[in-house]
């Protein structure tokens, strides 16, 4: 028997197979909401959790944090920034009316709401979307909830109105001061910390650098401080190893062990330097698909490939 | 049988099997063992003497009737000698193909005690293809049950489970977490022992026996083991979910750049088709000097691996000597035939920084063997001053796997020290009518063990919910008008 590529691809037409998108938003060039329908996982989706999404069949396996769940219209929404080959690719080729290939999830163990009855939930750029679940937990939860937000400039604040909804201060940080006040998330950090000395946790969600500076803002004060990793993985369900972090010394697999831990235990640099892993690799597919996409235009082709 | 055989009267030497060119084959992902001819077969048969007491069955974890259908491959009734196989094996193809059959059928084997044994996997394996090639199915006439059965995870345990259910008239349903089924037979076991194409066929076999594959499904979060039970409707639910979790090394430098699991390079390289990358997404960077930790199946994968993927030097250290090596003895010698390096003896002991976060060495130290352990396999000591380095840009770890905590964390089923599930005699849980079998249960073991704990499992779930198999009362007689090929399972109990 001759070794060739595994020729199954049969689409089982069925409840849980179907990853439909009913909806999708462009927050700005680069970020863009999906929501996709998924009756079962929006039931089942909490706070924290993510999914593991493959666009097509030759596609990558793709952590995205849940940024919303909808139990009635059942869907499950997505906010994605584009940074590479796999995430530029889905933000022209996912639209309204297409089906993502697989999706698979909730994954991860759901962030463990304490009894905090004041909080911050920090979100810097993309982490905006994953931390609006913890903070509407929170809030159903009767906890008074200050949110800190930081974007670039003005023009990539999104969902501000969906904060003020469920946030009793909401403060937003832009590095230029175009929209709220100047500076980083960690300026609106202490700001609160001032304001109220009687901040029982602190979420913080986003870059890894701005994760840290985080941590590194309340570690004077201990207060309690939660942040997501979102180190590489592969298959989300603790059989590669790929997503291992280091917490306080001890190996953690974040697909199964996390992705929330102690911000104050959290290796940083070592998730920094596994980040960059893949960054030759990931240059050359991002490279060569903008390729691709520049002579299918020539060819007459309507994908736009945003410079 | 005209005359009896005798170790005497049989050909002497085994039959010997075409393989790839080791030069050559170490740069492809094409099988390296081309089976079997058919001449080949029919001859390989003529050695086995028929014992009356066969030894050879008791070798074999799921008792396949071994003469049985090796008389019927003599006889050329080669559709017969797949129904012998599929008697009690469902992936003849796949396992005359990755079963360790020196520690098994073949180790036992009477011819064996003063010849080379009869080549049994390499048989299996040529009826298990025939099977595939000419698409085979032994569509039995089934009763339909009003059960509901849900089976998580689609490895052999869990594809065994499903045959079984789904023969005996039951709806049955496999939920898988990645996004294409077949467990560790897909992602693990790499095309040139196992190809994909071996996988498919055998899934497409139950997918017409009227299995329904359920792929993105993660069992445990998107809903409960309960859950199936109170509220998605499963009478019995099997859980499959294998071992997984890879054992870390341990040591200083176990988390730098290009240090990786053997899961890990295995599953980008065969389930992601990384290897075909940039045409594909996902990517797998290639050492030029890959170290391999371990000597077990997985071990020989991920060394064969990197070498075919372009590696110049590919070596494996092992802190045991060759005997105690874990893996088949034919993929020990595959590897050393495609040209990979052994340190025997030898145990990591830090992996060294080129001071940007990546690997550039592995310090090791040599190892003699002591007293025996627990295992009863000599315990290696360190010799004392014996240091070493070994040059690398890859190393990947293959010492073990532990249990996969996920249905564990999301239910109340009872789990041993270790975090494996605990199971009565007949494979039930704590739960009533959930079952386990397979590594999440045993611990990482072989495909056909866990595929024989799959079929364990349907006989407890048949007991348990009253399903009673009449067509296995006798295999020679009619039954009820019916052949006892068509295993007609009558209901005698009702929901
Ligand atoms: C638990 C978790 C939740 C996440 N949630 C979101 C989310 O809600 N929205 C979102 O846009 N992104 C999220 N990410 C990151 C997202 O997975 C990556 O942006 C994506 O994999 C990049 O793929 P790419 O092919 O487009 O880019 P690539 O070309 O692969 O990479 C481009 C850049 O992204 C970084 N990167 C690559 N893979 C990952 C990864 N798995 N995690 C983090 N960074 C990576 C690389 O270091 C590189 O700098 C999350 C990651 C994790 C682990
Ligand atoms: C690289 C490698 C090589 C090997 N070589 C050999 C060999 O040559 N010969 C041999 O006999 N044995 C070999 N083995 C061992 C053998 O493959 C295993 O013992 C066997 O596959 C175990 O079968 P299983 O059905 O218990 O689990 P697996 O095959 O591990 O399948 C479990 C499946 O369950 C899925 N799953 C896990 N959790 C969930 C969940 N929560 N929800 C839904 N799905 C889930 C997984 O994705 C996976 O597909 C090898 C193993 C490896 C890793
Ligand atoms: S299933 Fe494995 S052990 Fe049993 S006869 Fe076949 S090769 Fe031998
Ligand atoms: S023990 Fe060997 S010779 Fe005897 S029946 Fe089995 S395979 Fe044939
Ligand atoms: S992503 Fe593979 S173990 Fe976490």
């Amino acid at each position: 028997m001759r070794t060739t590529r595994s020729k199954r691809k049969t689409v089982n037409d069925t409840l849980i197979n179907r990853f439909d998108i009913v909806r999708r938003e462009d927050f700005s060039d680069v970020t863009y909401l999906l929501e996709v329908h998924h009756p079962m996982m929006s039931r089942a989706a909490q706070p924290g959790q993510f999914v593991i999404v493959m666009s097509h069949s030759d596609g990558e396996r793709i952590p995205l944090t849940i940024a919303d769940f909808d139990r009635e219209k059942g869907t499950i929404t997505l906010v994605i920034q584009a940074v590479g080959k796999t995430t530029l690719e889905m933000q022209q080729t996912c639209q309204v009316g297409t089906s993502l290939y697989g999706m698979a999830g909730p994954m991860g163990i759901p962030s463990h709401l304490s009894g905090a009855k004041k909080v911050v939930c920090v979100g810097g750029g993309l982490g905006v979307a994953p931390v609006y679940p913890q903070a509407r937990a929170w809030k159903e939860n009767g906890a008074y909830v200050i949110g800190v937000l930081g974007f670039r400039n003005k023009d990539l604040v999104f969902w501000e109105d969906k904060f003020r909804a469920i946030c009793d201060e909401l403060i937003i940080c832009t590095d230029d001061g175009s929209a709220g006040i100047k500076g980083f998330v960690t300026d609106g950090i202490k700001l609160a910390l001032e304001k109220h000395p009687d901040i029982e946790e602190v979420v913080a969600i986003g870059p890894p650098v701005m994760m840290q500076a985080s941590a590194e803002a309340t570690r004077p004060s201990g207060v309690k401080t939660m942040v997501s990793l979102n180190p590489i993985m592969v298959d989300g369900t603790g059989m590669c190893g790929g997503c291992r972090v280091k917490v306080g010394d001890v190996v953690k697999f974040a697909c199964v062990d996390g992705p929330d831990f102690d911000g104050h235990q959290v290796d940083f640099a070592d998730l920094m330097v596994r980040l960059r892993r893949y960054k030759e690799e990931e240059k050359a597919a991002t490279e060569r698909w903008s390729e691709s996409c520049r002579m299918r235009n020539v060819g007459g082709e309507v994908i736009a490939f945003p410079e | 049988m005209a005359k009896k055989r005798t170790v005497r009267s049989i050909p002497q030497e085994r039959t010997p099997v075409r393989e790839l060119d080791p030069v050559v084959r170490a740069t492809n992902f094409e099988e390296v063992n081309c089976g079997y001819t058919e001449p080949e077969a029919i001859l390989e048969s003529t050695r086995c003497l028929f014992c009356p007491e066969p030894k050879c069955i008791d070798g074999c974890p799921v008792s396949i009737d071994i003469p049985g259908f090796i008389q019927k491959l003599g006889e050329k009734d080669f559709r017969g000698a797949y129904d012998v196989i599929t008697g009690t094996n469902l992936l003849p193809a796949v396992c005359g193909r990755v079963c360790p059959q020196e520690n098994q059928c073949e180790g036992v084997c009477v011819v064996g005690e003063s010849l080379v044994p009869v080549a049994i996997g390499r048989l299996e394996r040529f009826v298990g293809d025939l099977a595939i090639q000419n698409n085979w199915v032994s569509l039995p006439y089934i009763e339909p049950t009003v059960y509901k059965i849900g089976i998580v995870g689609s490895g052999p345990a869990g594809m065994a489970c499903a045959a079984d259910m789904a023969k005996a008239g039951c709806e049955v349903t496999v939920f898988e977490a990645f996004h294409e089924p077949g467990g560790v037979l897909r992602y693990g076991i790499p095309d040139f022992r196992l190809p994909n194409t071996v996988v498919d066929a055998e899934i497409e076999k139950l997918e017409q026996l009227g299995v329904k594959f359920e792929c993105n499904t993660l069992v445990g979060r998107l809903f409960t083991i309960e859950q199936m039970i109170k509220e998605l409707g499963f009478h019995a639910v099997f859980i499959g979910t294998g071992a997984g979790y890879p054992t870390m090394l341990g040591i200083p430098g176990d988390s730098l750049n290009g240090v990786l699991s053997a899961n890990e390079l295995l599953t980008r390289c065969n389930l992601m088709n990384a290897r075909e990358f940039p045409n594909v997404d996902t990517p797998l960077p290639l050492g030029k000097q890959v170290v391999v930790v371990g000597a077990g199946n997985t071990a020989m994968d991920a060394l064969r691996v990197s070498k075919r993927l372009g590696a110049e030097n590919v070596t494996c250290v092992y802190r045991r000597s060759k005997a105690e090596a874990p893996a088949r003895a034919e993929e020990v010698h595959h590897a050393e035939q495609e040209g990979i390096e052994f340190h025997w003896l030898s145990n990591p002991v830090e992996i060294l920084d080129d001071g940007e976060g990546s690997v550039y060495a592995m310090r090791c130290i040599r190892m003699e063997l002591g007293e025996p352990d627990e295992s009863g396999r000599r315990r290696p000591v360190a010799v004392p001053g014996s240091e070493f380095e070994i040059e690398t840009d890859q190393v990947v770890f293959a010492i073990g796997t532990n249990a996969n905590p996920i249905i564990g964390q999301t239910s109340k089923l009872k789990l041993n020290k270790w975090g494996y599930i605990q199971t009565d005699e007949n494979l039930m849980t704590s739960m009533a009518g959930v079952f386990a079998g397979g590594d999440i249960v045993t611990g990482a073991a072989t495909v056909i063990e866990a595929m024989g704990a799959g079929r364990k499992a349907a006989r407890g779930m048949k007991a348990y919910l009253g399903i009673r198999d009449v067509g296995r009362a006798d295999r020679t007689e009619m039954l009820f008008g019916l052949s006892v090929r068509e295993h007609n399972f009558t209901r005698v109990r009702s929901a």
